[in-house]
């Protein structure tokens, strides 16, 4: 009696799952970000905009990226989400799973709207943003110049930050030791080179704090916990504008990466995510974000409808540009499992 | 319908009576099964089975099989001595021809990279390459051509290896192990070999985290066991209250004092005791210092409720028989505190083992727990064999020590009266 009253109990929960999962089929467009001040921005000027421009239903959410979440979600079945900004990593990854749908440019303008390094067959390019070497004016009685002058503890003393594990710390290493942004993975890619940054790192291994978040560096150079660091581009200009900061980027041998919008794969709301990457894409719009947060994008157009003052603190403002390099997403998905274990091994020591 | 058994009747009914207590028996059985099912199943279906499936990826390697079937059929019988015959050649071209076109040839070659650094570069070059299937007889030399890494036994006994459909790939990795190029089992290259040390390192900060809650919360127990009711609920918020708050607020709390601006940097500058700032925090010290202030109500709670079950009785008495104080307290008092030290240091010991936000927060990169490499196996890198491989090894570790533990306090155990 009682186990049929149990067994009638689980029915009633698993039919009202399905329920619940057939609601969802039906469900509004998601748009997942990377949250904080970032998203503020674009919910600012493309999600309420598209919104009233569209009619179309949509809401946004934040996500901490990982392609094991995204696969998680897409293997997973009845994914809850349609439209993801994701990593160079992520897409590149979850484009050889197979996790987002193959982009049909012709309904969002067309490949030649958008600049080269953002144009992938499964996700187009959102912003453009760098890891520059970030400082505290107040603090620093002179101005570093590039990588070189943050391994010099002599010259300006202090702590240092660098984000922990590999990726980008090797970069920044070797450039440190003399090696053009050009160069860097061509020497990177050999046995010589990785020995020749982890011993770059050894002459300043006690100096340095390893920062995990975003967040975490324009708080370590606030309280004045370290004299330089790595950090993006944005962080450092948000905490100028909004905290009254005075912190001061150093854009040569600047490190790139681009973000990309990703359609996942199976989504019920296809062609609302197209409706929203397609207005998302429009230089008019673009120019917009970027007003707002100081990141570059994707739209060839969009920096010309900027005034000089905003291009300036941009990673796509030529001068800025000119002296950077794109992170290699193919050298560090080939190598990033041994280099993170070697990084962890030095690191123990 | 039973008749009232006559007086004196009890040899002719013991064997009913037997049966009847045997079957009220069950019926208890019974009820008392069905309800607990309800957790039971719950259980099963939110703990027992992720967990079960967790260890699985351990272990499951389908993933080059699916996307190379036909070469790992043409390499079963090959024994790995020399290059393997041309029919496992012309199979590969055609696995890989295949893959290409259904776009699955990256699976494959992220499962092979694993192994063997660089296998991603050759899988994929090679599909690019490959226009068309070889000619029958020149496989061989047409991938050769295409990557000179086809003409190395090292790379073929990789994908026999990862062949599947089960394999100890990922927990031999988990224990810095490897296979050779014969198969042989041995120690992985130093600069690889992190995962020894980083268990050891959990397990040394655990058991510093447990030491440091014993010494700090065992006198604050005493003390809250011994004052009067309502000194010592006033006492018990103080312990509470951090207890309920967030141990993210807490954890950042602790960075805000042990900078190098921090309050106690600048406190200890002003009052002259240093000139330079103490390092406390984003090292080993930091960690130990968190994490012991979040653990510490879990260790004071046991405690404290196995000392207000000691009655104060017992220490009167062993002073009235001429005890001196220190052996009254090591005699007397210390072994019936025994069960409250085990537990709380269990669960100390046992939650800190999967501490992750606090060690990332306030620890250097030498400080990093377990924890953080499962995550960032899980989610950054997905190389989910390897995050559960490590999980698994952190589980089996876990269940040990928690059976020695068992062990070495059965035999202590003061029950207050209570029967096992």
């Amino acid at each position: 009696m009682l186990n049929r009253k149990i067994a009638l109990g689980f029915a009633a929960a698993f039919s009202a799952s399905a329920a619940l999962a057939t609601v969802a089929e039906a469900r509004d467009l998601t748009i997942v970000s990377w949250g904080g001040a970032y998203q503020d921005a674009q919910k600012k000027v493309y999600f309420e905009p598209f919104k009233k421009a569209s009619g179309v239903a949509m809401n946004d959410e934040s996500w901490d990226g990982g392609v094991g979440v995204l696969r998680a979600k897409v293997q997973g079945g009845a994914a809850t989400w349609d439209v993801v900004q994701v990593e160079s990593d992520e897409l590149a990854v979850g484009c050889e799973e197979g996790l987002f749908e193959k982009l049909d440019y012709t309904k969002i303008g067309g490949e030649a709207a958008y600049i080269p390094p953002s144009v992938n067959p499964c996700g187009v390019g959102a912003i453009l943003y760098d890891f520059v070497l970030g400082y505290d004016k107040d603090k620093l009685k002179e101005a570093p110049k590039g990588w070189a002058d943050f391994f010099d503890t002599k010259k300006i003393p202090g702590k240092r930050a660098l984000r922990q594990g590999p990726k980008t710390t090797l970069e920044i290493a070797l450039m440190a030791d003399g090696v053009a942004p050009k160069d860097v993975y061509k020497v990177l890619a050999t046995d010589e080179g990785v020995d020749r940054a982890f011993k770059k790192l050894d002459t300043i291994k006690g100096d340095i704090v390893w920062w995990k978040a975003g967040a975490q560096p324009p708080q370590l150079l606030a309280s004045g916990e370290v004299a330089m660091t790595s950090v993006y581009n944005g962080r450092i200009d948000t905490a100028n504008k909004n905290e009254k900061k005075n912190f001061g980027m150093v854009w040569d041998g600047a490190l790139f990466t681009l973000d990309s919008w990703v359609i996942l794969k199976g989504s019920p709301n296809k062609d609302a995510a197209y409706k929203f990457l397609d207005f998302v894409g429009k230089a008019e719009n673009q120019s917009k974000l970027s007003e707002n947060i100081a990141y570059g994008t994707s739209n060839k157009d969009a920096a010309g409808k900027l005034q000089p003052a905003v291009l300036k603190d941009l990673p796509t403002a030529p001068d800025n540009i000119k002296n950077a390099v794109e992170i290699n997403v193919g050298f560090w998905l080939e190598n990033i499992d041994r280099l993170t274990e070697r990084f962890n091994k030095w690191a123990a020591k | 319908m039973t008749a009232a058994p006559a007086i004196g009747a009890d040899a002719q009914t013991e064997v009913p009576l037997k049966r009847r207590l045997r079957r009220a028996e069950r019926t208890r059985q019974v009820k008392a099964l069905a309800l607990v099912l309800p957790l039971l199943v719950f259980l099963l279906f939110t703990f027992a089975g992720p967990i079960a499936g967790m260890l699985w990826r351990a272990v499951d390697d389908r993933e080059v099989r699916q996307v190379l079937p036909q070469t790992i059929a043409a390499l079963a019988s090959w024994d790995g001595r020399d290059l393997p015959d041309e029919k496992a050649y012309a199979a590969l071209a055609g696995d890989v021809l295949a893959a290409r076109a259904s776009g699955t040839i990256a699976i494959a070659a992220k499962r092979l990279n694993y192994a063997l650094n660089g296998f991603r570069t050759i899988l994929t070059s090679t599909a690019r390459n490959l226009k068309a299937a070889p000619e029958p007889g020149t496989a061989k030399e047409t991938l050769g051509k295409i990557n000179p890494a086809w003409r190395e036994r090292v790379t073929w006994t990789t994908i026999k290896d990862a062949g599947g459909p089960i394999t100890s790939f990922y927990l031999l990795a988990a224990l810095d192990l490897t296979r050779n190029v014969d198969g042989a089992i041995v120690a992985a290259p130093p600069d690889q070999a992190i995962y020894r040390g980083l268990f050891a390192r959990t397990f040394i900060i655990s058991l510093s985290v447990t030491a440091l809650c014993l010494i700090l919360g065992f006198p604050v127990a005493y003390l809250l066991a011994t004052l009067p009711p309502g000194r010592s609920n006033l006492l018990m918020i103080f312990v509470l209250l951090p207890f309920w708050t967030s141990l993210l607020v807490r954890t950042c709390a602790w960075i805000v004092l042990l900078q190098s601006k921090g309050v106690v940097n600048d406190s200890l500058h002003w009052l002259g005791i240093i000139d330079e700032p103490l390092r406390l925090i984003y090292n080993r010290f930091g960690v130990c210092v968190a994490m012991t202030h979040v653990l510490l109500p879990f260790m004071i709670l046991p405690l404290y409720s196995s000392m207000r079950a000691i009655s104060p009785a017992y220490m009167r008495a062993a002073a009235s028989l001429g005890a001196p104080p220190l052996t009254a307290f090591l005699r007397i008092y210390l072994p019936q505190t025994l069960p409250g030290v085990g537990a709380g240091s269990l669960l100390v010991f046992i939650l800190a083992l999967g501490y992750y936000i606090t060690p990332a927060l306030v620890g250097g990169a030498a400080d990093q727990m377990i924890s953080y490499f499962i995550a960032l196996y899980t989610t950054e890198t997905a190389n989910w064999g390897l995050a559960s491989a490590l999980g698994a090894v952190l589980l089996l570790a876990t269940i040990l020590l928690a059976l020695v533990y068992g062990r070495l306090v059965q035999g202590q155990q003061v029950t207050g009266g209570m029967k096992n």
